[in-house]
C-alpha cells in the first residue's frame, strides 16, 4: 500500500546530510515550514545551500537556522526583512555566501529543474549586474541571458492538505513556492496541517499531486513567524 | 532658494491612478505606488497582481482579522475580491514575463531619459535584494514610476543616465513626481503636466536630464488630499 506518511518533522528530515540542498518554501511567513526548519536545526545537518525567496525573520524558522550557522550559501532574491536577523552580519563578514537572483528568474529555475529542462533563455535582468558573465543570445531582435536550473536533495514545503498519497492542497498565498519545490527535489517533504484518513483527495482540486511528493508529515497546529516573533520567541 | 514641493504623495498617487483603464490588470509595487488602488476612478474595474501568488486582492483586512497566509509582496496582510485567484510562483511569473499584465507601477531610485530604470540598488555595502523588480520591467506592458523629483539630499532622480545599478534598459514609458507627470522620450524626458503652482524653470532646475516643453503644459488637476 502506497503511504507518504511519516510521523514527526524529525522523522521526516533525519537523513538529510551535510552539505545537502535544501529547497525552502514560503515567501515570508507564509507557507513557511516551521516545524521542519526547527526538526532539521535539531538534526544537526551543515555546509547546507538553501533555496528561498528571502533569508527569513527574528530568530525563528530560517533565520534561526541561518543563525545556527548550517547554512553556508543562500540563493534567494531578497535577503532583508522588517525584523532583525543574522543574515546581513554573516554575509558581510563573508561567513555566508549569496546567489542573487530576481524572483521570477528563481521560480522559472526551480520550474525547469523540476521539468527536466537544464537551462533557458530570459528577458529579465539583460544589460544589468545581474546579467554579468551570462551567455546571452538574441531572439526576434530582443536580447536574453541564459538561466541554469535549479535542483535539490530535499524540499521542505507548507500545505493545508493532503493525502496518503501525497497529494497536496495549499492554503491561500501559502502556495506560493511550494508545487514548484516538490518538483524539483529528490526528496520533496511537506508538513500538513490536515491530513485526510480514507479517501483521497478531490482529483479535481489537487494543486500538487502526489507523485511529486516522497514524505508527508501531519502538524495540525503549525506555527506563525510574526506570533512567534511577537512573542520574543527564538529556536532553538 | 528651497525646492518646490509640488505635490503630495497621496496627489502622486491619485495622478498616476487616473491612468489605470477600466478592466486593466496591474501590478503595484511597494510605497507610493500601493497608494494608488485608492484612487482609481470610480466605474473602472481593475484586477490587482502581487507576485507572491494572487489576482484580485483588495484592502487589508480590518484588524483582527488578518490571516498570515493570507499577504502581498510588501508581506502585509490582504484580502480577496470576488473573482480572486490563487497560484504558484512559476505562474505567477508566467503573467509578468509572458506580458499578460497591462501595467506595473512601480518605485525609483533612478529614470533615465532613454528609460532605463534603476531601483534595487544603492550600491555600497548594504546587503543586495531584487526581488520581482527586474521581471516586471522586463514583461509588464506598461511600466510607470512614481517617485519624489529630487533625493532627499536634493540631487534629481530625472537623469540623463542612469548612475546606480540597472533594473531595466529602456523600460519606463511615464514618470509621476511632486512636480509633474513626465513621459519618456528617448533622449529627455517630455513635460506633460506641472504640479501646480511650480513654474517650468523649477521644474528643469530640479531635472537632470534634458527637458522637453511643447506650449504651455497643464497643471495636475489632483484633489487636495
Amino acid at each position: 500500500m502506497i503511504s507518504r506518511l511519516v510521523p514527526t518533522p524529525a522523522a521526516a528530515v533525519a537523513d538529510v546530510p551535510d552539505g545537502a540542498t535544501v529547497m525552502i518554501g514560503g515567501f515570508g511567513e507564509a507557507g513557511s515550514p516551521i516545524e521542519l526548519i526547527h526538526a532539521l536545526i535539531d538534526q544537526g545537518a551543515r555546509e547546507l545551500v538553501v533555496v528561498n525567496n528571502n533569508t527569513g525573520n527574528g530568530r525563528v524558522g530560517l533565520a534561526a537556522l541561518i543563525a545556527a550557522g548550517r547554512v553556508r550559501k543562500m540563493i534567494c532574491s531578497f535577503p532583508r526583512s522588517t525584523t532583525p536577523t543574522q543574515f546581513p552580519e554573516l554575509y558581510r563578514r563573508g561567513a555566508i555566501e549569496l546567489e542573487l537572483v530576481p524572483q521570477g528568474t528563481l521560480a522559472e529555475r526551480i520550474r525547469a529543474g523540476g521539468a527536466g529542462i537544464p537551462a533557458f533563455y530570459t528577458p529579465t535582468s539583460v544589460g544589468t549586474p545581474l546579467a554579468a558573465g551570462k551567455e546571452e543570445r538574441e531572439f526576434d531582435g530582443r536580447r536574453y541571458v541564459l538561466e541554469r536550473a535549479l535542483t535539490a536533495d530535499f524540499a521542505l514545503v507548507k500545505a493545508e492538505r493532503a493525502d496518503r498519497y501525497g497529494n497536496l492542497v495549499y492554503n491561500k498565498s501559502a502556495r506560493n513556492f511550494g508545487p514548484i519545490m516538490c518538483t524539483a527535489a529528490r526528496v520533496a517533504i511537506a508538513q500538513v496541517r490536515d491530513f485526510v484518513e480514507d479517501d483521497g483527495l478531490d482529483p479535481e482540486a489537487i494543486v500538487t499531486p502526489g507523485i511529486f511528493v516522497q514524505r508527508v508529515v501531519p502538524v495540525d497546529a503549525p506555527a506563525y513567524e510574526s506570533r512567534l516573533i511577537a512573542a520574543g520567541a527564538s529556536y532553538p | 532658494m528651497s525646492a518646490p514641493t509640488g505635490l503630495s504623495r497621496k496627489q502622486m498617487a491619485w495622478r498616476a491612478a487616473q491612468d489605470v483603464f477600466d478592466g486593466a490588470y496591474v501590478n503595484l509595487g511597494i510605497g507610493i505606488p500601493e497608494l494608488c488602488a485608492a484612487f482609481v476612478p470610480e466605474g473602472r474595474e481593475v484586477v490587482y497582481h502581487t507576485e507572491n501568488g494572487v489576482l484580485g486582492f483588495g484592502p487589508a483586512p480590518p484588524p483582527g482579522a488578518e490571516d498570515p497566509e493570507l499577504i502581498n509582496a510588501g508581506k502585509k496582510p490582504i484580502t480577496v475580491k470576488p473573482g480572486a485567484a490563487f497560484f504558484h510562483h512559476a505562474d505567477s511569473f508566467a503573467m509578468i514575463r509572458g506580458g499578460h499584465l497591462d501595467i506595473a507601477i512601480l518605485g525609483a531610485m533612478q529614470v533615465a531619459g532613454n528609460g532605463d530604470l534603476a531601483n534595487w540598488s544603492a550600491g555600497g555595502d548594504a546587503v543586495p535584494a531584487v526581488g520581482g523588480a527586474m521581471d516586471l520591467v522586463a514583461g509588464v506592458r506598461r511600466v510607470l514610476v512614481i517617485t519624489e523629483h529630487q533625493t532627499r539630499e536634493g540631487e534629481p532622480k530625472l537623469v540623463a543616465r542612469c548612475t546606480l545599478p540597472l533594473t531595466g534598459v529602456g523600460v519606463v514609458q511615464r514618470v509621476y513626481t511632486n512636480l509633474g507627470v513626465f513621459d519618456v522620450a528617448g533622449d529627455g524626458f517630455v513635460l506633460v503636466e506641472r504640479a501646480p503652482g511650480v513654474t517650468v524653470e523649477a521644474i528643469r532646475a530640479a531635472t537632470g536630464a534634458a527637458l522637453h516643453v511643447h506650449g504651455e503644459p497643464p497643471e495636475v488637476r489632483a484633489p487636495a488630499t
